[in-house]
């Protein structure tokens, strides 16, 4: 018999890539894939989502994040919360390649937005509890689908790549909301830094630990999955080496820059709410 | 499940609308009188470095209010969303003041000064004149929010009628209480979005009685994703407020409760399309706490 | 977008700050400061373009009223000429009291 062929998509290759043959599959649900891998010494919880066109969930047949892969994920990675309470605690990676959230009817009226706070609330949770939570944006980490699975992590790193994309809204979507062209966004995107969807802008924000170079993303050698380890290795051991909190993402020199707004804020507000 | 609403006749004359008042206007009315202290208000100036450069005109606040004050005589802070500026979308500027307050409340909370926390959120989510950064607050107001919720209780208040969407409907979900008055709204997407990526017979948005049907603060409360359901009354909501804050902080919140929602979602057949009655039966028992 | 300023005479300083309003659809905010230097300085920005005549005009009529040194900063989102008087006559009001 022959098995359905699963799309290869960038979130199911650099999952595989990551994990490696020795790694332990977590069974859940066809859409989120789960392995509990050694890296060099490092325990380590690798999570990604993947298309499964066999989703009970119409809206999510293209590896969105709908319900079932919200809570699913939120799921397992309190597993790794309640499983490590009293040993050393292990970095959970993620590996993000999402279209944004699953937009249908279903999805509203269960309460996605519920089932995406929860998934938000385990990554958060496992970060303060002193999991070093670490994504590698692959691909596409899209509004929604971001927030849910990667936003939250101590260190973000991304490929630089045409096709790692993180956006507030698919460029269609946005395109029909402010009633611009497509050909307009794209030209307000040169002038308006944080509305641009190529990664080289998106990394000026300085939320990006690393952008990672000269790998091909869609066809990896093996030289450079080695390479890409040993970054989300690098990751790892700085994140344990600092505060469980986001404050890393405003200390670049590129976010002084680019963020001073968001400093501004913060310095005068302490002032004044003690005052 | 608490249902705290109505309305006797007498009451019902001195009504007085909070849908009605702006953003500002809705903090300083339910703050106890005299104590209303805004901080980085609109004389501060800090305002979207971003929307100028586009042709936007910018508001001298980014359309967050940041007010201290008491609400029942305790220390406060209220974080209101002006929905009628850029539709209460996060930008920078708005996303970092709610994020930075938060941290304030945080580090007051575990320095032994206790302080109430209101969200009151009108808004529809990411600011798209400034998308990633817009996004980037919303990730830090979540992570913020879940970093204080175990300290301070957080409740949330949706009155409409911009009602609450996008990334920041995760946001009321990670607070502690929620309280949605009927002409309130809260979904991840707005029904037009839904309609452009899923199509017209998925989610007709034309069709106002569907959309508040599946987003509507009825809804929302029939089904467990909302604490309290409660008259549009600037003091019905205050004494809501009061009631949610005097449940402290919650042992379990609703977006811990994974293995619940896991078990009820693999027993709904989602193979055909869900009417709002079909899911208020099947969850009209939903045991939240 | 348009921003322009203009100046007019003015006496004494205007007592206390004030602010009103909101930039929303066909409306606006007026932010009222004291004025140091004896006159009234007023910053319009305003998401309409080519109104530069009507601004000048409804501007021309309340400073024919309001005498106060002050810095005046309007963020306008398309409202009438009704509504801006309005608003200005709300901030005017709270920086005398």
């Amino acid at each position: 018999m022959v098995e359905k062929r699963k799309p290869m998509t960038r979130g199911r290759i650099w999952f595989e890539a990551i994990a490696g043959k020795q790694a332990k599959l977590v069974p859940t649900v066809p859409s989120v894939l789960v392995a509990d891998a050694l890296l060099q010494n490092e325990r380590t919880r690798i999570l990604s989502i993947v298309p499964d066109p066999d989703n009970p969930f119409p809206c999510a047949r293209q590896g969105q994040v709908g319900l079932r892969e919200a809570w699913n994920l939120a799921r397992q990675v309190r597993d790794v919360i309640e499983a490590d309470e009293d040993r050393e605690k292990r970095a959970i990676i993620s590996i993000v390649d999402v279209p944004g959230q699953a937009y249908g009817r279903r999805e509203e009226l269960l309460g996605i937005f519920l089932a995406a706070a929860a998934a938000t609330d385990a990554y958060v949770s496992a970060r303060l509890a002193g999991h070093p939570v670490v994504s590698l944006l692959a691909g596409h980490a899209i509004s929604g689908g971001f927030l849910t699975h990667g936003a939250q992590a101590n260190r973000l790193l991304a490929f630089k790549d045409a096709g790692v994309m993180i956006h507030a809204m698919a460029k269609n979507a946005a395109a029909l909301v402010t009633r611009r062209a497509v050909e307009e966004l794209d030209l307000l995107a040169q002038k308006v830094v944080p509305m641009s969807y190529k990664i080289e802008d998106y990394a000026k924000l300085g939320t990006l630990y690393k952008l990672i170079e000269g790998v091909n993303v869609d066809s990896p050698e093996p030289k450079h999955i080695e390479q890409v380890r040993t970054d989300l290795l690098a990751a790892v051991a700085d994140a344990r080496s600092g505060p469980r909190d986001l404050s890393n993402r405003l200390q670049s020199e590129s976010a002084r820059k680019y963020r001073s707004a968001t400093l501004e804020v913060r310095r005068r507000l302490a002032e004044q709410w003690h005052g | 499940m608490n249902r705290a609403t109505l309305l006797d006749p007498g009451r019902f004359l001195a009504r007085k609308s909070f849908i009605e008042l702006n953003a500002r206007e809705r903090s300083q009315s339910l703050l106890d009188d005299g104590t209303y202290r805004e901080l980085l208000g609109p004389f501060d100036r800090l305002e979207s470095p971003w929307l100028p450069m586009q042709g936007v005109v910018p508001q001298a606040d980014d359309g967050l209010i940041v007010a201290l004050g008491k609400i029942g005589g305790k220390d406060s802070v209220i974080l209101a969303v002006e929905g009628q500026f850029q539709g209460g979308s996060a930008g920078e500027v708005s996303g970092a003041k709610m994020t930075a307050a938060l941290d304030l409340a945080h580090e007051d909370a575990r320095n032994g000064r206790p302080i109430q926390v209101v969200l009151l959120l009108e808004t529809g989510g990411v600011r798209l004149q400034e998308a990633n950064l817009g996004l980037e607050a919303i990730a830090e107001i979540n992570s913020s929010l879940v970093t204080l919720r175990r300290h301070a209780a957080i409740v949330c208040v949706i009155a409409g009628m911009v009602g609450c969407f996008g990334g920041m409907s995760i946001t009321a979900s990670l607070c502690s209480y929620l309280i949605m008055t009927r002409e309130a709204r809260l979904g991840l997407n707005g029904p037009e979005v839904i309609e452009e990526m899923s199509g017209i017979d998925e989610f007709d948005a034309g069709d106002r009685q569907l959309i508040w049907s599946v987003t509507g603060g009825e809804q929302r409360h029939a089904t467990g994703f909302a604490d309290y359901l409660v008259e549009d009354d600037v003091e019905a909501i205050k004494q809501c407020i009061i009631e949610a804050f005097h449940r402290g902080v919650p042992s379990r919140n609703r977006s811990e409760q994974v293995e619940g929602y896991l078990r009820d979602l693999a027993a709904i057949d989602v193979s055909h399309q869900l009417e709002s009655s079909e899911v208020r039966k099947l969850w009209s028992k939903r045991e939240n706490r | 977008m348009e921003k322009f300023t203009l100046e007019y005479p003015a006496s004494k300083a205007v007592r206390q700050r004030a602010h009103v309003g909101v930039v929303g659809s066909g409306d606006l905010e007026v932010l009222i400061e004291p004025s140091l230097d004896h006159k009234a300085h007023v910053t319009v920005m305003t998401s309409v373009d080519g109104f530069g005549k009507t601004w000048q005009l409804v501007l021309d009529r309340f400073f024919s009223r309001y005498h106060a040194a002050a810095a005046i900063e309007i963020h306008d989102f398309g409202a009438t000429p009704g509504t801006v008087t309005l608003r200005l006559e709300q901030a005017a009001e709270r920086s005398l009291s």
